[in-house]
């Protein structure tokens, strides 16, 4: 039966669409052309601006801290936050499961301000410990999701079984249970590491001075004149997220 | 047993939620009822004034126009993302995990890089303006950038991969030997697609508008970095009164508004599955 080629087309279109803008970052990043309009010839010196960038990598030293640390504990919080809401029915996860899913649709200047406003009430200091803490709030809702998704697919069974052969709770918790969804906590922890890279709003409204995380610096740089330095770092970012995404891909396909 | 069991594992999730998501949230409803001093600080006692200043001309046109632009970006997102994600779901298992990735790619792609590379696109030399004045499309003095039409296109640019991912999710779940009957059954590529597919991703579809339609209500880099002085949104005015003057009542009280409006539709959602629920056939 014959098929109609709009859907193909708009496909195609929507893919250039995405594409085109990264394509022009990535070629003006060899551009010696300042702004961009035409092609000027072929250099490395934006990446070598770069690579002398000190402030950048400072920047880029914060994120990764900052990333690193928020997602560790926003997989344990919401590993913890999954097991529970999965095992558990009482007006305790109804409350527990109404402020895990909120923050999912709550705007993120919404949360920048309102943590804004907590840590300005309870006179703490801002800098790295306020940015870890925003962090991590914004992304236990989505480690608690993807760990959610894996453990309804689990066979509870399997823990009655190690039970039965005389492994204690905590040995069959230890033994079986972690294991077997370590995948979804995983899966789960990257895309923690994902969003804490990628947030600008509200890690703006609770660093404090002295606190750069990349998109912040990336941010500034734009309002100055170091625009082709700009390009030659979103090419580096971008082929990391690409490969990143590839190696998800990978590690989905492997335990699928 | 089970029960302290279920206390032990719950608490430190809830708590840190408690902590860090519902107070402060409470504390910024809080201020919206706290007059504010002249120096910008937060007053003292309790008054009405904060909310019912916000009544003020100079918020309306700002409350349309978000809705508007969330709304129309909506429209946009979901009528591309359709198609695009029937193709998906159709062409063959290694031609899809590719399609996957692309569209994966810059959704994950940082948000700020993204920004600016439509900034830089659409600069008066950039690229794409350039291009369009060579083919004659437009005008020599043409201004692409800071205008509604670049906040637009950039909002549809960073929200469709939510909206092709999420309607992705539901169409994977289609039956598709239903589109074949339609056709058997005389049905135009055209009408098989509007009234057996729709239909059938309709509550995708209805989670990709909430979606979109969510997240566009709050943003607030999109309009300040490619949009001009009069393409402000609300969380822009926000963002002004918390910073620009340190207002934080009437900061707060914005604030409160833009979660009304973020619930509203969310309800709506809620309600609606409800009542799909019901309607199911036995």
């Amino acid at each position: 039966m014959k098929r109609s080629c709009l859907p193909s087309l708009v496909t195609l279109a929507v893919l250039v669409f995405f594409f085109a803008p990264l394509v022009m970052l990535v070629v003006n990043s060899f551009n010696a052309s300042r702004f961009g309009g035409e092609w000027e010839g072929f250099t490395w010196q934006w990446y070598e601006r770069l690579w002398d960038a000190e402030e950048v990598w400072d920047a880029f030293s914060i994120t990764l801290k900052v990333a690193v640390v928020s997602s560790i504990t926003a997989m344990v919080l919401g590993t913890l936050a999954a097991y529970a809401l999965h095992c558990f029915r009482s007006w305790l996860q109804n409350l527990h499961s109404m402020l895990v899913t909120l923050p999912l649709v709550m705007p993120d200047i919404l949360m920048g301000m309102s943590l804004l406003a907590f840590f300005l009430a309870l006179g703490v200091e801002l800098g790295m410990a306020t940015i870890w803490i925003a962090h991590v709030t914004f992304c236990v809702s989505f480690v608690t999701m993807v760990v959610l998704g894996r453990l309804q697919d689990f066979d509870f069974t399997l823990l009655d079984a190690a039970r039965d052969l005389g492994a204690s709770p905590r040995v069959a918790a230890g033994k079986v249970l972690v294991p077997l969804l370590l995948p979804g906590i995983l899966a789960g922890g990257l895309l923690a590491f994902t969003l804490s890279i990628d947030d600008y709003v509200i890690t703006f409204f609770v660093s404090g001075p002295g606190n750069t995380t990349l998109p912040l610096r990336v941010a500034s740089m734009m309002k100055g004149r170091n625009l082709p330095m700009i390009h030659a770092l979103s090419t580096l970012m971008i082929a990391s997220t690409f490969l990143l995404a590839a190696l998800a891909f990978r590690l989905q396909r492997r335990y699928a | 047993m089970s029960r302290r069991r279920e206390f032990l594992l719950t608490l430190p999730p809830l708590a840190w939620m408690m902590a860090f998501f519902a107070i402060p949230a409470g504390l910024v409803i809080l201020m919206a009822f706290r007059p504010s001093d002249l120096r910008g600080g937060v007053g003292e006692g309790w008054s009405l004034e904060t909310l019912k200043a916000l009544a003020e001309a100079e918020y309306l046109p700002v409350v349309w126009r978000t809705v508007w632009m969330s709304a129309l970006t909506m429209v946009i997102c979901v009528s591309l993302a359709l198609p695009m994600a029937f193709h998906t779901v159709r062409v063959a298992e290694t031609w899809r995990r590719w399609l996957l990735l692309l569209i994966v790619v810059p959704f994950l792609t940082n948000f700020i890089i993204r920004i600016f590379a439509w900034k830089t696109l659409l600069h008066p030399e950039g690229t794409l303006t350039q291009f369009l004045i060579r083919c004659g499309l437009v005008a020599e003095d043409v201004m692409l950038l800071n205008n509604a039409g670049a906040v637009l296109l950039v909002l549809v640019y960073t929200q469709l991969p939510f909206a092709i991912l999420t309607i992705f999710a539901a169409a994977e779940k289609f039956e598709f030997h239903l589109l074949d009957a339609a056709r058997d059954l005389g049905a135009s590529p055209w009408q098989a697609f509007v009234r057996v597919f729709v239909p059938g991703v309709r509550r995708g579809i209805l989670s990709a508008c909430v979606m979109v339609f969510v997240c566009s209500l709050g943003q607030y880099v999109v309009p300040q970095f490619v949009g001009g002085p009069t393409d402000e949104m609300l969380a822009n005015k926000i963002t002004q009164r918390a910073f620009g003057d340190r207002n934080l009542p009437h900061a707060s009280a914005l604030a409160a508004c833009l979660m009304l409006a973020v619930l509203v539709p969310l309800l709506i959602k809620a309600i609606v599955s409800r009542l799909s629920e019901k309607e199911v056939p036995p």
